[in-house]
């Protein structure tokens, strides 16, 4: 073992602008997936914090009158959790409505019949997804007495579906990348594989075991792929810091957009990832030579 | 020990071995001659099967060659040490690191290995090299370096294919002595060479004389 470890790391030193190529290979796909995945863990937490619930107004038809008022409130409250709820009279609405267009009242002033309808402001409590909150906004919707309910679902429906769809391509970009480093890894243990042909040959001669021939070619792939990791990885963040400080000056005043980091679990799992793909090109590689 | 029953090697359409039929003891010592060409090498090949394409039959053991599986190979091979005609030293490795090889691959310990090799080396005078690459030793050095890595593993088997091809005859000399300290152990031993001169009144043993591929004499040299 501490031998294969020796002879590994004499090979990635003797080899040493072909191994360097390779975990720069690596790591630049393992940069390229990483940004996607920096991408997809922020706005999906975005996304998630507007999902959860929040605000939601409920329009009721124009027969509704107060005396209805605590008959709906149960029925909403039976339906879903609830944290607040707050009715908002048409009259009120109207009220609210002049004040916001002081310069417009009048007219606003020539309307004969209020033209809003009674609302009732309600605060969702957290769902763990998007599918929850409409779920629940469809069944409220559902009772007789409501004519419509507002949850920016509109917009947040279209987000939904474009943000799938940069997903799958993300996806697609993944699995090119981890295919291309996948090979240029593969290609490297096949050279350094043949550029010790004649040692390997003589190993067999003097009664070297197979493993004990290829552990060094895999300890090569596993380094390679562990710090094609850990460099893309650093190379990002690097990246991330500096753009991160940059936002932070220019628009934190005032837009609030906090944009992290990968999570450590991610961070974990792309090294991994990484790894298991130096080690997977050698087996292929290796595979192939000894059939 | 070792048995060979009509065994014969084709090169394309050439006979470089023919019916060679021979039975070897265990602890003996065999000297092959003949001139060049003769098929000494293809010989040694054969049995530490470097060439497992022939006709007839090889047992070590017991163990029928042509029907051994790939993974007892490396087991078998390393009751072999072999002196390779052409030294077949790694380049990358240095003279320690080449001896030591053998030792690695039979999952020897460390401490052992650097007392063994280190042993090894002073015995064949050449432990003063032991950080210096083959290709920087002259020939009859690096001779000496195969022997010490053939022997490093106190094999039962030796096969040395012209040990002492690139030696004076007092470098020469010594390594057949060092040769027989391990014969006086017990290791069979195999000299392939076609000079057999130096043999003469140094060894006791069987000299079998290859001519083109045949056993054309074998006689016992006291
Ligand atoms: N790989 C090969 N391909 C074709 N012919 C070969 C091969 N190896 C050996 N031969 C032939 O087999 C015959 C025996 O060769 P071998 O190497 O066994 O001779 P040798 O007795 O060891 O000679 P030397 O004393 O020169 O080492 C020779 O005629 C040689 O040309
Ligand atoms: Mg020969």
């Amino acid at each position: 073992m501490i031998h294969s470890l020796k002879r590994a790391l004499t090979d990635i030193r003797s080899n040493k602008f072909l191994n360097l190529i390779t975990i720069i290979t690596i790591s630049l796909s393992i940069m390229v997936v990483s940004v996607f995945l920096l991408f997809f863990e922020n706005a999906g937490r975005v996304i998630e914090s507007w999902n959860q619930g929040g605000r939601a107004m409920i329009y009721l038809k124009g027969e509704f009158n107060t005396d209805m008022l605590p008959q709906l409130k149960a029925k909403i409250n039976a339906l879903g959790d609830i944290d607040e709820m707050v009715y908002i009279s048409k009259a009120k609405a109207l009220d609210t409505l002049k004040k916001t267009l002081a310069s417009q009242t009048t007219f606003l002033k020539t309307l004969k019949k209020n033209p809003l309808p009674d609302a009732l402001e309600i605060k969702i409590k957290s769902y763990k997804n998007f599918q929850g909150v409409q779920t629940l906004a469809q069944n409220i919707k559902a009772i007789d007495i409501v004519d419509d309910i507002e949850y920016g679902q509109g917009w947040l429906g279209q987000f939904l579906k474009l943000f799938k769809l940069f997903k799958i391509t993300g996806y697609a970009m993944c699995g090119f990348f981890f295919l291309i480093a996948l090979f240029i890894t593969a290609n490297t243990v096949r050279l350094a594989f043949y550029s010790r042909k004649l040692e390997v040959d003589i190993m067999r001669l003097v009664g070297a075991t197979e493993i004990f021939i290829k552990a060094p070619f895999y300890i090569e792939g596993l380094v390679q792929g562990f710090l094609g990791g850990v460099l893309g990885l650093g190379a990002l963040l690097a990246t991330y810091l500096m753009v991160s400080s940059g936002i932070t000056q220019s628009l934190a005043s005032y837009v609030y957009f906090d944009i992290r980091f990968l999570s450590v679990k991610m961070v974990m799992l792309i090294i991994f990832s990484s790894t298991f793909l130096g080690w997977f090109g050698c087996y292929l590689s290796l595979k192939q030579i000894f059939k | 020990m070792i048995r060979l029953f009509n065994v014969s090697k084709r090169f394309g359409g050439k006979l470089a071995l023919k019916n060679i039929s021979l039975d070897i003891e265990q602890g003996e010592f065999i000297f092959i001659s003949g001139p060049s060409g003769a098929g000494k090498s293809t010989l040694l090949k054969i049995l530490y099967l470097a060439d497992n394409i022939f006709e007839g039959q090889v047992l070590i053991d017991g163990m029928n060659l042509s029907r051994i599986s790939s993974s007892k190979l490396p087991v078998l091979r390393r009751r072999f040490g072999i002196v390779f005609q052409d030294f077949k030293l790694i380049p990358t490795l240095t003279v320690y690191e080449n001896i030591s090889l053998v030792l690695e691959a039979a999952g020897k310990k460390t401490s052992f290995i650097k007392k063994k090799v280190m042993q090894v080396l002073r015995s064949i005078g050449m432990e003063k090299k032991a950080k210096a690459f083959p290709l920087t030793l002259s020939g009859g050095e690096q001779q000496r370096v195969a022997v010490a890595r053939a022997v490093v593993g106190e094999p039962s088997i030796i096969l040395a294919d012209e040990p002492t091809g690139s030696l004076d005859s007092t470098s020469a000399r010594a390594i057949l002595d060092f040769l027989m300290e391990y014969h006086k152990k017990g290791s069979t031993i195999l000299i392939a060479s076609h000079d057999l001169h130096l043999m003469k009144n140094t060894i006791k043993g069987r000299n079998i004389e290859l001519n083109a591929g045949r056993i054309v004499s074998t006689d016992i040299m006291y």
